[in-house]
């Protein structure tokens, strides 16, 4: 196939920070003709009525009323990643643009960061590397402990795909699990995995050790970790976010963890990624934050690349979209 | 039990006030007194008083050193309860000589030392400390796609040591959906294999070539001693992840820094190394694929209290002339 024959699809940029990974431009350049933004802005006049697709990698190129006006033959936009709190979906629609995320590819990875974020906190795994490698440490302090996670509760507030394996990998740690969501999961789902649905989330935040979010970021989920929220959490528990930074309010957030209403935080997510450099968040001892990495594995970057390839591919081709999010 | 509660406040006390030397304050029964390692202190001051008193000994992370000196000098010792599942500081067979019984604590450390080996495993794998230290500094340059880390659901991982804690190991590697290798001196029951999935390799090779994770959870014995060397490791996949919560001296650590500098194997997470802590100029702590912690193997407060607890049922045991619970015999 001649190169001119391919879609032309719109990105933002390759390498760097956070664009195209480099090994994943040989698969998208079989599929489709390339246009980073800088050679879109450069030669507007031929490219705007090109680009048929957009490939939004990491939240960017940012899409706003006026690149949807400058593009008439924009299909379809595949955005990585299963959130898409970022995008503006009544305003893609109204241009008649359809959207694609990668929801399943992204769930084990999560799932297993949830894991490693609540033993590395429970274990004070952070600080133990940082007591082993420095250049004070003489001898290991025996009186230094941490909590133990086999046994303990874990309160899951969203039991969609990413929680319910959440739920799946806790059980074998033994842990009694209670979770909260909008609609409950069925009898079988529950009992595959020991779960206690808690209808109203006080009860799962009184109860428990842990509380992993794994919520999608809507109106209704914005800030719904809040002051009181936190005050009813256990002074013992732990909170831990894999979500979206604004499911909880950050300065609550700090307050709670200054004031020991509760023992830690570890999160993957914030808001903004990442925080100004003088945010207190960074300067509190019983934090764990990492750069949004729920599922920064090669073979996952590359399955959800596949997959928005797919779904681009679709919806020029008018066919059903793989993972097309409706409004 | 008075006892369990008694030393479960000595050891809180002890813990609280963050000394490793203090001498405490004894407490006894009308028939014995618990000599701990804190005390050694007092005991030295008042050696000629004490020595006929002790009947037994609770070593409370390996301390006091059990030598031929102390052992000549209490001629009424019945046991030494160990803290913890390793009995690799002790002499078995000197104490055996003495007429003295042992015992460790194999079942409250089981599911601490397990949550420890998981979590180094899913620490090393998905980059969590460098996440952090990226997260946490101030402005780091760096690109996305030079931090991804492997995945762990679907991974092959093979446990050298099936005990109970590799068992348990093995327990929540299968809710990862993790393919699940081992190699043991002896071959587990095939209800025990189903029922966490597991296939046996008789021969180490084998696991070592086939695992993205290899997780040593052996005891230290003369043949597990540097049990992983240059050739175990050239054996794994340059893709694999070595974690060792056992013993340091199961690993051949120079070894190790070679294997790991030159990308044989791609990282590795030590809870224990050889000597505890390395000197602080030793290469492992300079290496960016590599995790080190302190020993965490069962420091949690649940852990250390069923210790606690474990250790007095031995004491116990002994002191009245019935079958010791957990009792360990020279081999």
């Amino acid at each position: 196939m001649e190169g001119q024959d391919l879609p032309y699809v719109l990105i933002d940029r390759i390498g760097g920070k956070h664009g195209v990974y480099e090994d994943h431009v040989e698969f998208l350049e079989k599929h489709f003709h390339l246009i980073t933004m800088t050679e879109y802005l450069e030669n507007k006049k031929f490219l705007s009525k090109k680009i048929r697709a957009i490939y939004m990698w990491y939240h960017r190129p940012v899409i706003n009323e006026e690149l949807l006006q400058s593009l008439p033959n924009l299909k379809i936009v595949a955005s990585s990643g299963v959130g898409i709190d970022h995008l503006d979906l009544k305003l893609l629609s109204s241009y008649g643009v359809k959207v694609s995320n990668t929801p399943f590819v992204v769930s084990t990875d999560t799932a297993d960061l949830g894991m490693a974020l609540m033993l590395a906190s429970s274990r004070r795994l952070v600080e133990g590397y940082q007591i082993a490698v420095s250049p004070d440490t003489e001898y290991f302090p025996a009186d230094w402990l941490g909590a133990e996670v086999s046994g303990a509760t874990l309160g899951i507030v969203g039991m969609g795909t990413i929680g319910y394996k959440v739920a799946e990998r806790a059980k074998a740690f033994e842990m009694k699990i209670l979770y909260h969501n909008r609609n409950r999961r069925n009898k079988e789902e529950e009992s595959a995995v020991g779960a206690i649905y808690c209808k109203k989330i006080d009860d799962l935040l009184q109860q428990s050790d842990f509380v992993l979010l794994s919520v999608n970021l809507t109106p209704q989920t914005h800030k719904l970790i809040g002051k009181r929220e936190l005050e009813l959490m256990k002074p013992t528990a732990t909170l831990i976010n894999t979500s979206r930074g604004l499911v909880v309010d950050q300065d609550a957030l700090v307050e709670a963890l200054q004031n020991k209403v509760i023992k830690a935080a570890a999160l993957d997510v914030t808001y903004p990624e990442p925080l100004p450099r003088d945010h207190p968040l960074l300067k509190l001892k019983n934090v764990i934050i990492t750069p949004h990495i729920g599922s920064a594995t090669k073979k996952t970057r590359r399955l959800m690349m596949e997959n928005m390839t797919e779904s681009i591919q679709a919806g020029l081709a008018g066919l059903p979209i793989p993972n097309e999010v409706l409004l | 039990c008075n006892m369990v509660r008694l030393l479960e406040g000595m050891v809180k006390r002890s813990f609280s006030t963050g000394s490793v030397d203090r001498p405490r304050v004894r407490h006894s029964d009308a028939n014995s007194e618990i000599l701990l390692t804190r005390q050694h202190q007092e005991f030295l001051e008042d050696r000629k008083r004490m020595s006929k008193k002790v009947q037994a000994i609770y070593l409370w992370w390996h301390k006091p050193v059990i030598d031929q000196e102390l052992l000549q000098s209490l001629p009424n010792l019945k046991v030494i309860a160990n803290s913890g599942v390793g009995m690799d500081h002790l002499d078995l067979k000197l104490v055996a000589s003495f007429g003295v019984k042992m015992a460790n604590a194999p079942r409250a450390v089981s599911s601490s030392t397990a949550d420890t080996g998981m979590a180094l495993l899913l620490a090393s794998a998905r980059r969590l400390v460098e996440g952090y230290h990226i997260a946490m500094s101030s402005g780091m340059e760096y690109s996305e796609a030079d931090f991804l880390g492997v995945e762990v659901t679907g991974a092959t991982l093979g446990i050298i040591g099936m005990g109970s804690i590799g068992y348990k190991i093995a327990l929540r590697a299968k809710a990862f959906e993790m393919n699940i290798l081992y190699h043991n001196r002896t071959r587990r029951k095939e209800q025990e294999e189903q029922a966490v999935g597991t296939t046996y390799c008789e021969k180490i090779d084998g696991l070592l070539q086939r695992a993205d994770f290899v997780m040593v959870v052996v005891s230290l014995t003369p043949q597990t001693h540097k049990l992983i060397g240059k050739r175990e490791m050239e054996l794994m996949k340059p893709t694999a992840t070595l974690i060792n919560i056992s013993r340091g001296a199961v690993v051949d650590q120079e070894a190790l820094v070679t294997a790991l500098q030159t990308g044989v194997i791609r990282a590795a997470a030590l809870d224990v190394t050889h000597p505890e802590p390395l000197p602080r100029d030793h290469t492992l702590l300079k290496l960016k694929n590599v995790i080190i912690t302190p020993h965490l193997g069962i420091k949690t407060d649940k852990a250390t209290y069923m210790i606690t607890e474990e250790a007095v049922e031995n004491i116990l045991a002994a002191l009245n002339g019935l079958p010791i619970p957990s009792e360990v015999l020279p081999s």
